[in-house]
């Protein structure tokens, strides 16, 4: 099983539970397996085209996937992953 | 008046209460207040602004605080310094200096953005203000914290400049060093965020503390007598505040204080972090992430949270973006310290650095209003600049020995 940290804004799909447990092989497995157990929650992490969000950052062992495998990003039992929001707050003019 | 309607995502458009949130539930995007434009326009204008405060807060119909209880009043109204020496160097006939270095009381530009954030935090009711910092933010949030009694937490990276330590220490707040660069901190601080109903400045209280940064607009034009100049020079740790820079010059035309906006935002980093820069000159609108490899500590943030949207920014303004490396960054400290009288940190060093590239390039012309903004101060890294100084002279403590080592003659006193 591998460890999930949750974000505050997806814990009202989890339950409210910031650790949750499951499966996966790699992390697009594991976003998968968290749709089928906390359905909803693909929606939220990915765009319409199954892409991660661009303001979505996830890290394998305190790791970025960006620096690893991306999606591929192989997991093994004992794997901790968080997923965390980026913080960006600066915006372009005009809206 | 009540200034702010919402917080309003960046990406998807879903709206939210004005409190500590920066991330929307949907889509992830950032949050941003969503002004009352119709009421500011009714209460600002150039004369209020004159008459107003010599600090930021003579702008507080654009920043996103309800009340007037300050936390860092002082902060901000920094000298624009004509820049003729370095102009007449460089060829580049008015070229202007934003003197960050002086701001109040930590001598970085942070004090903008913290003075924001924390008059916030104390107006939304926090009692423990913390923050995610590569130095200056750390330095000017525990010096804010102490004069306003809110409980501090900074966190910062494990190789941080002394000076910056030292900084943070003086104030005695909670000082959290962690084993590892900014990004694993920023990190980490999402992550306590999440847990903690603490104020991090940069990251629950995000959405306000970014809009600290646009008064570095607002002044500029005001001090150019409500002129906006043709080129800006920004140092980009995040991006941030490239994109405020640019906002607050197109609110300020949005609400009437100016006409028209012609400035070209060009971007600064560090060679050995420049994700922006790089993604900027690829063509590219999206970055790749990188670890950080450069003197220029404060800019050291190799997952930029901006970096999207400075890239925007500077492509919508039609400027430029250019890396330097760090021997280039220690040249632009020293250009600037000889030419100006300001020594600047090394964030400095990149800004002037870039900036010569710039004019060398052509993408500055010699007729160009310029400013360079210059965010730190160099006292605070000195580590990057030590080798690069030289010595004293020393001598005995007598008349001779003065006049020998320089091969001075008398001249029996008298005026120049």
């Amino acid at each position: 099983m591998i460890k999930v940290r949750i974000p505050t804004p997806l814990r009202p799909l989890t339950k409210n539970q910031g650790e949750v447990s499951v499966a996966a092989a790699s992390i697009e497995d594991l976003v998968n397996n968290l749709e089928a157990a906390y359905p909803g929650i693909k929606a939220r992490l990915c765009d319409d085209k199954g892409e991660l969000r661009r303001f979505v950052n996830i890290y394998v062992n305190e790791e970025d996937i960006r620096f690893l495998k991306g999606k591929d990003t192989a997991l093994k039992t004992g794997d901790e992953v968080s997923i965390v929001p980026a913080i960006a707050g600066g915006s372009p003019w005009p809206a | 008046m009540n200034k702010m309607k919402a917080l309003v995502c960046r990406e998807c458009g879903k709206e939210y209460p004005t409190k500590a949130i920066h991330v929307c539930e949907m889509c992830f995007g950032p949050l941003e207040v969503k002004y009352n434009y119709d009421e500011i326009k009714k209460v600002v204008s150039r004369k209020a602004i004159e008459q107003g405060p010599h600090s930021m807060w003579r702008y507080l119909d654009l920043l996103p605080v309800e009340g007037t209880n300050f936390v860092g009043p002082h902060a901000g109204f920094t000298p624009l310094v004509r820049a003729k020496n370095l102009g007449a160097y460089l060829g580049v006939e008015e070229l202007y200096i934003k003197n960050d270095t002086v701001n109040h009381p930590t001598l970085s530009f942070k004090d903008r953005v913290v003075a924001v954030a924390l008059t916030r935090a104390r107006e939304l009711g926090f009692e423990t203000v913390a923050c995610a910092s590569t130095g200056n933010l750390a330095n000017s949030v525990a010096a804010h914290a102490a004069s306003a009694n809110l409980r501090c937490y900074v966190f910062i990276p494990g190789d941080l400049e002394a000076a910056k330590v030292l900084g943070n220490l003086i104030y005695k707040p909670h000082v959290v060093e962690v084993e590892g660069n900014y990004d694993d901190v920023n990190r980490l601080c999402s992550e306590i965020a999440g847990e903690h109903g603490w104020a991090f400045v940069n990251i629950n209280i995000r959405p306000y503390y970014a809009e600290g940064s646009k008064t570095l607009a607002f002044e500029t034009v005001e001090q150019l007598g409500w002129r906006t100049p043709d080129q800006v020079v920004v140092p980009m740790a995040s991006g941030s505040l490239l994109t405020k820079i640019w906002k607050g010059l197109n609110e300020m035309k949005h609400v009437g204080l100016i006409d028209e906006v012609r400035t070209k935002i060009n971007g600064a980093q560090a060679e050995g972090c420049s994700p922006i820069a790089t993604a900027f000159k690829a063509g590219r609108d999206f970055f790749k992430p990188v670890k950080p490899k450069t003197i220029a500590k404060s800019l050291a943030i190799g997952n930029p949270a901006d970096g999207y949207y400075a890239l925007k920014a500077t492509a919508e303004s039609k400027g430029a973006m250019e890396s330097v490396t760090d021997d280039e960054v220690v040249e632009g400290i020293q250009l600037l310290a000889q030419t100006e009288g300001i020594f600047a940190e090394t964030a400095g060093g990149v800004t002037i650095g870039v900036l010569k590239k710039l004019v060398k390039q052509g993408v500055i012309g010699k007729k160009d209003v310029t400013v360079a903004y210059i965010t730190g101060n160099g006292l605070k890294t000195q580590e990057a600049v030590i080798d690069a100084v030289g010595r004293p002279t020393r001598i005995q403590p007598s008349l001779l020995a003065f006049e020998k080592t320089f091969q001075l003659r008398r001249t029996n006193g008298g005026t120049p």
